[in-house]
């Protein structure tokens, strides 16, 4: 018998099409547009002016704070503007436009294949290069990665859970990474347990992924400290309170964190980019993403430059079908329809999906028959069809008290209402709402 | 039987008296005392309970005015002055004469102007809109037509107009309460002084955009050409990130920046149409 977490959960079809498709480097686009807020926290302030030219790998825009994250020409090229971009988000935000010219890396990168496994550096020295990476959770939360290192005073981190469960219909990113960097991921893994000072790391994988599970089960033998677990499929296994219950049987309290009960999460794309930059010096400015879509000519997973048009990906993978309904920026769960093809790829960008036309509308809302189905489904015990009511009533307060900050947007609630009410509209706008509210308390 | 009956009438009616003597008593002892000209001014004004004033309602609106030693600084928008001076006669203070004002849609944003270029399909509200996207259009600050300013409007003096996908307001019936104000996501209302006879000039664009970039998306945006500013007379005109301003108090309507904008992004109300001009004239001259 699997393990997977306790409370609702859902069954989507699970549409891996690009699962067998090897990771394939894409052509370097002729213009790249980095946005300067790729991360939670505060944009990053730009140290390039208009018509500068960088190398690949140099350091264009300097964390802005604690809470912010290092970003990185991932192109050799002239400076083309500073003007503000659209980007996933659907606003225009500061971002930095690049003419590549060539593919010129700054010398310090380690380009070279060869595995480097001995960890030589001190476990603050390995939060601090990774803070200069600019490394950031890249499951798709964009959290930076050394702020999660940095255990705060009085907490103590007891294990190291790693994330490769990959619960999104469609996306097989991590699946290829987990295939193909196998060794990487694995001393990387070590590096993020010695940053921790932890004995002990978990890497849990969907049992729709045996190869990868069989295949990191026979490395782990020769990495210590290391336990490959698979896991039974059901979304949304990969959000990390879920994924912690799943491995060790804990539970985060309401309103806290990992590490209020010992354990830090971390993705498997994050591990393999801490190796690179500990390793090998090699910040972050390339990640994978899966292309796909049911009427794609060619769904496949590419190992992009961050900054590369959607639109690039999309002709990569045999271009736009005459029927495409919407492009979503993520999974088909928690993905944001982009309202414009020519928004480039960030660092959380794990996946691109074009949905045909005729399974891109919403279906008309109907009416709630109190059948409960999404109290059952909600991964996080809460009661989604009275925060939509309230939210339809502006009760923002009585929200708070039925915990709706606890909501981590995962969909299941929606996705499993027979009626197509608006669950999870409401229930984010009233995540903004009581956001005001404990932001104006504070204060 | 009638035993039966005269002791039920005369135990109900003994019953009653006592309680009524005890609702006498509690509700004398426990009286809330309370100036008895909140009344008299709550009874003035329009019982809209709008909120347009900053108070709760118009009682919260009464008992602030009849609390307040200098009431020149509060005002019902609704009542307006005429309200305003029945209001002082009562409470022997004064009160100063506003301006009447009324809520003008800052965006010319139709279809024909600006092209749609995404589909949204979500719940039809422009709060939840905006935390999507930016809006249907390649410009960023225009009116997303979903009608958040017509839901909130208690006067039923707003409507989109089914063409321009605009919102209309409808000037016999703004009180100017500003509840629309505060319902745009996209801050594209604002109130401005009504004007002589409904005349006013405003700028109907909220673009900050460069000037390229806001005409590329939308042929009546405002591209911060400073001609408007050249032009003005008065100095009523500022301009700041690229977007024109005109203060309604020193623009003395003489329409010289509406005829001077290139995109025609400055927009005039209620003036009466305008004189074909000398060379005009004289051209129709000659063909006639």
């Amino acid at each position: 018998m699997l393990k997977t977490f306790k409370k609702g959960g859902v069954h989507p079809p699970e549409n891996k099409i690009s699962a067998a498709q090897p990771v394939e480097v894409l052509p370097l686009p002729a213009k790249v547009i980095i946005p300067l807020s790729q991360h939670i926290g505060a944009p990053a302030e730009a140290m390039v002016a208009k018509g500068d030219r960088v190398k690949t790998g140099q350091l264009i825009a300097k964390s802005a704070g604690f809470v912010s994250a290092n970003i990185h020409s991932t192109v050799s090229g002239i400076v083309e503007s500073l003007e503000p971009v659209m980007d996933s988000s659907g606003y225009k935000r500061p971002a930095i436009t690049i003419n590549v010219e060539g593919d010129d890396w700054e010398p310090s990168v380690d380009r070279s294949p060869n595995l480097k496994k001995e960890i030589t550096l001190s476990a603050q020295d390995i939060i601090k290069k990774i803070a200069e990476a600019g490394i950031v959770g890249l499951g798709g939360a964009t959290f930076p990665t050394h702020v999660k290192l940095s255990v705060p005073a009085g907490k103590k981190a007891e294990m190291l859970v790693i994330n490769g469960v990959e619960c999104e219909p469609f996306l097989t990113s991590d699946h290829r990474l987990m295939l193909e960097k196998g060794h990487e991921l694995m001393i990387g893994i070590q590096i993020l347990m010695k940053a921790l000072n932890v004995p002990k790391a978990m890497v849990g994988i969907e049992a729709n992924k045996p190869d990868a599970v069989s295949h990191l089960q026979s490395l782990a033998k020769s990495y210590s400290g290391i336990e490959v677990q698979p896991l039974k499929v059901k979304y949304p296994q990969g959000g990390e309170k879920q994924l912690i219950k799943a491995l060790t049987g804990r539970e985060v309290p309401s309103g806290g964190l990992p590490i209020d009960i010992g354990a830090v999460v971390h993705n498997v794309g994050t591990a393999l980019a801490v190796y690179e930059a500990v390793q090998k010096n090699k910040p972050l400015v390339e990640r994978i993403v899966t292309v796909t879509g049911k009427n794609l000519a060619h769904p496949s997973n590419f190992l992009v430059r961050i900054g590369t048009p959607v639109s690039a990906l999309i002709a990569a993978a045999g271009g736009l079908p005459d029927d495409t309904g919407k492009v979503v920026s993520g999974g088909p769960m928690m993905g944001k329809a982009v309202s414009s093809i020519d928004v480039p790829v960030t660092k959380g960008t794990s996946g691109i999906l074009v949905i045909p036309a005729a399974e891109s509308k919403r279906k008309p809302e109907g009416v709630c028959i109190r059948c409960a189905k999404c109290v059952s489904v909600c991964p996080m015990g809460l009661e989604p069809y009275l925060l939509y009511r309230l939210g339809q009533r502006m009760q923002y307060s009585q929200m708070e008290v039925e915990r709706v900050l606890d909501c981590m947007e995962c969909g299941s609630c929606s996705f499993e209402c027979p009626a197509n009410l608006f669950l999870l509209d409401f229930i984010r706008l009233g995540k903004v709402e009581v956001g005001k509210i404990v932001r104006e308390r504070k204060n | 039987m009638s035993s039966v009956l005269t002791t039920s009438i005369l135990m109900l009616t003994i019953l009653g008296v006592v309680l009524a003597v005890i609702l006498y008593v509690v509700a004398q002892k426990f009286k809330v005392e309370e100036d008895p000209r909140i009344d008299e001014v709550e009874a003035l004004l329009p019982g809209a309970n709008c909120g347009g004033c900053g108070y709760p309602g118009c009682r919260g609106l009464a008992d602030a005015l009849v609390k307040a030693d200098d009431i020149s600084a509060i005002s019902c928008p609704v009542g307006g002055n005429e309200t305003m001076r029945k209001v002082a006669a009562i409470l022997g203070k004064a009160v100063e004469d506003k301006d009447p004002q009324i809520a003008v849609v800052r965006c010319s944003g139709s279809p024909q102007n600006r092209t749609r270029v995404v589909e949204y399909n979500g719940i039809s509200s422009c709060k939840f809109a905006s935390t999507l996207y930016s809006g249907d259009t390649g410009c960023q600050f225009g009116c997303l037509g979903l009608g958040d300013c017509v839901a909130v409007c208690k006067f039923d003096a707003i409507y989109i107009d089914p063409v321009s996908l605009l919102p209309v307001i409808d000037e016999e019936k703004c009180t100017a309460c500003g509840a629309c104000v505060k319902a745009c996501p996209k801050l594209l209302i604002e109130l401005r002084k009504k004007g002589p006879k409904g005349k006013r000039i405003f700028v109907s664009c909220m673009n900050t955009d460069k000037g390229g970039v806001a005409r590329k998306y939308c042929s009546v945006a405002c591209i911060g050409c400073f001609k408007c500013v050249k032009v003005c007379p008065y100095e009523a005109i500022t301009l700041e990130n690229n977007l024109a301003y005109i203060d309604a108090n020193k623009c003395k309507l003489c329409r010289k920046c509406v005829e001077e904008c290139p995109t025609d992004s400055i927009l005039e109300v209620n003036f009466p149409p305008r004189k074909p001009k000398v060379e005009e004239q004289a051209q129709n001259a000659v063909t006639s």
